[in-house]
């Protein structure tokens, strides 16, 4: 029952740690377009590549990814490295308790995880990277501190560090202003690497909602029809009405 | 009608009220010709009814109420159930939407005294099924068994601990554990789907038969039974709600539905409001996330609750914040008694009447949206202002609803 006294306690403190939690940075917009078969093909191929290692998606089947304009025979050769059937749940062999003790929390499962972060989170996070010895990991982030999850795609991107200034806030006052910058560049240049975020969080956006095309495609036709009937129920009751007053 | 259909008819009839039941709730119930825009509501909340009734037993199907498999079952539906997604964003967004159609129904009733006498009755049942109706959305918005599911959950089971004496014994009681876990799943999956909805359903019944046999308010808040035509005894101001009320609700039907499937198909999570992106995440009870907020409906509730920060004599402050909550649902059922205005509607009432209902429903949707937010002192402060207002709403009522400067009702009904 100590937990019940701990929520409580926490509702009741809540004023006092107002905005004390939460990062407040600001988030760059994912520049993706759900439509792009191509992008999601090649973040498709990013996620079972680097992703995968550790990171499963278990609540999508491999098979759907045809959605994505690819033959089951496509996905059986380029996205499947782990022996599974294509019709099997996109799971991961690393089991959940050993994870935890290699890397102190058990990577999430990411089918749902652009629904609950959103596309510019992931876009931002995926991109703010930088080495600092401190961590276990010789990894941190400037969106999310102290992260387990070590820099996956560094070989890409490069390595950044962090550089911290102190700058006038406009009320008299000084706060610090970390901005990373390049220290080692990667195989891809800046702009090619961002590209391959936006393609890969292009990606998890679809993974997140399969069904989202499907869904606005029916959309448009039920609404269509909804309009028929608005102007068809609005004439009969209008004849009906004549009679009133 | 054929010969042979009406002697079928007649042997039915000979058996089974249904000719007579036909005319006395549709062909011969004879409902004001005036209403207006805010009558859709309640053939529309009817509809939502049975939307979330039929999307329900689909969902029942496929969903596995089971701490460690809910998720997942949800996550099943939406991607491998055909058209899965469409029932479970139907059943999502119904939800929603049940709250927004009951609350202008409700606000309807307040605006034209509908629950004024002969219509208290009427009125009790109808929060009968707000009450039910909350308890459904709360049993439901667990199922999913998100991060938001629980720790929601967790908080208001919390408040049955936070009882004095009894409480815990009592919270033990309810959930099967110490602790909000399966078992507490599979009592509410339970509740849900079987004891609600058929509380839900008998008491929407009560409701219809008490308004057929009282009669529909209307815009002037005038009765039109006292107007009567001397011969046909039809009151002069009434038309048969069947064929004009259910051509017109036909009519509304559709407007609702554009409205509801611009929802379902092109913002099901309604920006976070309807489908709490929170809720994406699998529910861990080992961390309480930063911010945990209701869904929309309950933050006007939620913000009373956090509004009471210091213990008023021996009772703890959280106590008052669950009395207030409780107490600001519980005082719509005094309705009928606290207001003594001689009119019924807010066309014919004064000055007093119009400022209360505006800062009352100001306060509202305030209140909700505080709800929706980590309090800040500054917030808790206008949560503490408006929970002042909104009770006052209520509690003043006797006294301005009387020495109000009233208009006089017409004697017929006004267009």
């Amino acid at each position: 029952m100590r937990k019940i006294a701990v929520v409580i306690s926490i509702l009741w403190l809540l004023p006092l740690a107002a905005f004390a939690s939460g990062s407040e940075m600001k988030l760059d917009r994912a520049p993706i377009d759900s439509s792009d078969k191509l992008s999601l093909q090649r973040g498709a191929q990013v996620f079972v590549n680097y992703c995968m290692t550790c990171h499963s998606a278990e609540y999508m089947r491999y098979n759907r990814l045809r959605d994505l304009g690819l033959t089951e025979n496509q996905i059986k050769d380029n996205l499947i490295f782990t022996g599974q059937k294509v019709g099997e749940l996109m799971t991961v062999s690393m089991k959940k308790k050993e994870a935890k003790q290699w890397f102190g929390v058990a990577p999430p499962d990411l089918s749902v995880i652009a629904r609950s972060r959103g596309p510019d989170w992931l876009y931002t996070y995926l991109r703010k990277f930088y080495r600092d010895e401190s961590t276990a990991t010789g990894w941190n982030n400037l969106l999310f501190d102290k992260v387990a999850m070590p820099h996956v795609l560094y070989e890409l991107q490069g390595e950044q560090a962090v550089a911290v200034s102190m700058v006038d806030d406009g009320h008299g006052g000084k706060h610090e202003l970390k901005e990373l910058k390049l220290d080692k560049p990667g195989a891809l240049s800046k702009l090619e690497y961002d590209k391959y975020v936006a393609d890969l969080v292009n990606f998890l956006v679809y993974l997140g909602e399969p069904a989202a095309t499907k869904r606005v495609q029916v959309g448009i036709i039920v609404m269509l029809f909804l309009f028929f009937m608005l102007g068809l129920t609005y004439a009969l009751k209008r004849e009906y009405w004549k009679d009133i007053h | 009608m054929s010969k042979r259909l009406e002697s079928m008819l007649e042997w039915v009839d000979a058996r089974f009220p249904l000719t007579s039941t036909w005319k006395y709730h549709l062909a011969e119930y004879y409902a004001p010709k005036n209403f207006n825009f805010w009558y859709y509501f309640g053939s529309l909340a009817m509809l939502v009814l049975v939307n979330q009734l039929l999307t329900g037993i689909f969902l029942t199907m496929n969903y596995k109420p089971d701490a460690s498999m809910a998720f997942a079952s949800v996550e099943y539906i939406m991607r491998d159930v055909d058209f899965g997604w469409l029932i479970r964003y139907m059943h999502s967004t119904g939800a929603s939407m049940f709250f927004v159609v009951v609350y202008l129904h409700m606000f309807r009733g307040m605006m034209y005294g509908s629950y004024r006498k002969p219509r208290e009755l009427l009125w009790l049942i109808g929060m009968g099924i707000f009450f039910v109706l909350m308890m459904l959305a709360f049993t439901g918005y667990i199922l999913p068994w998100g991060q938001m599911s629980y720790w929601g959950a967790q908080v208001i089971v919390s408040m049955v601990g936070a009882i004095p004496l009894i409480g815990q014994t009592l919270s033990n009681w309810i959930l099967g554990d110490f602790m909000l876990s399966d078992a507490a799943l599979n009592r509410f999956f339970a509740y849900h789907v079987v004891t609600l909805p058929v509380l839900l359903i008998t008491l929407v019944f009560v409701h219809i038969v008490a308004l057929h046999e009282v009669g529909s308010n209307n815009p002037d808040g005038i009765e039109i039974k006292k107007n009567k035509d001397p011969v046909t005894h039809i009151p002069v101001d009434g038309i048969p709600f069947h064929p004009y009320y259910t051509v017109k609700d036909i009519f509304g039907v559709v407007g609702f539905l554009i409205v509801f499937c611009g929802i379902i198909f092109f913002m099901p999570e309604m920006g976070g409001y309807f489908l709490e992106y929170n809720n994406f995440i699998p529910a861990n009870t080992l961390q309480t996330p930063d911010h945990i907020a209701p869904v929309w409906y309950f933050t006007p509730y939620y913000s009373m609750l956090r509004a009471v920060t210091v213990n008023f004599f021996w009772v703890d402050a959280k106590i008052w914040g669950i009395i207030l909550m409780g107490g600001s649902v519980a005082i719509f059922a005094l309705l009928p008694w606290l207001d003594r205005s001689p009119v019924k509607s807010i066309r014919y009432k004064g000055p007093y009447f119009k400022t209360a209902l505006t800062l009352f429903v100001i306060s509202v949707l305030i209140l909700g949206w505080l709800g929706t937010k980590s309090p800040t002192p500054l917030y808790t402060l206008l949560a503490q202002i408006f929970t002042v207002i909104y009770f006052a709403f209520f509690i003043l009522m006797p006294w301005y609803s009387k020495i109000d400067k009233t208009k006089p009702e017409p004697t017929r009904v006004t267009e």
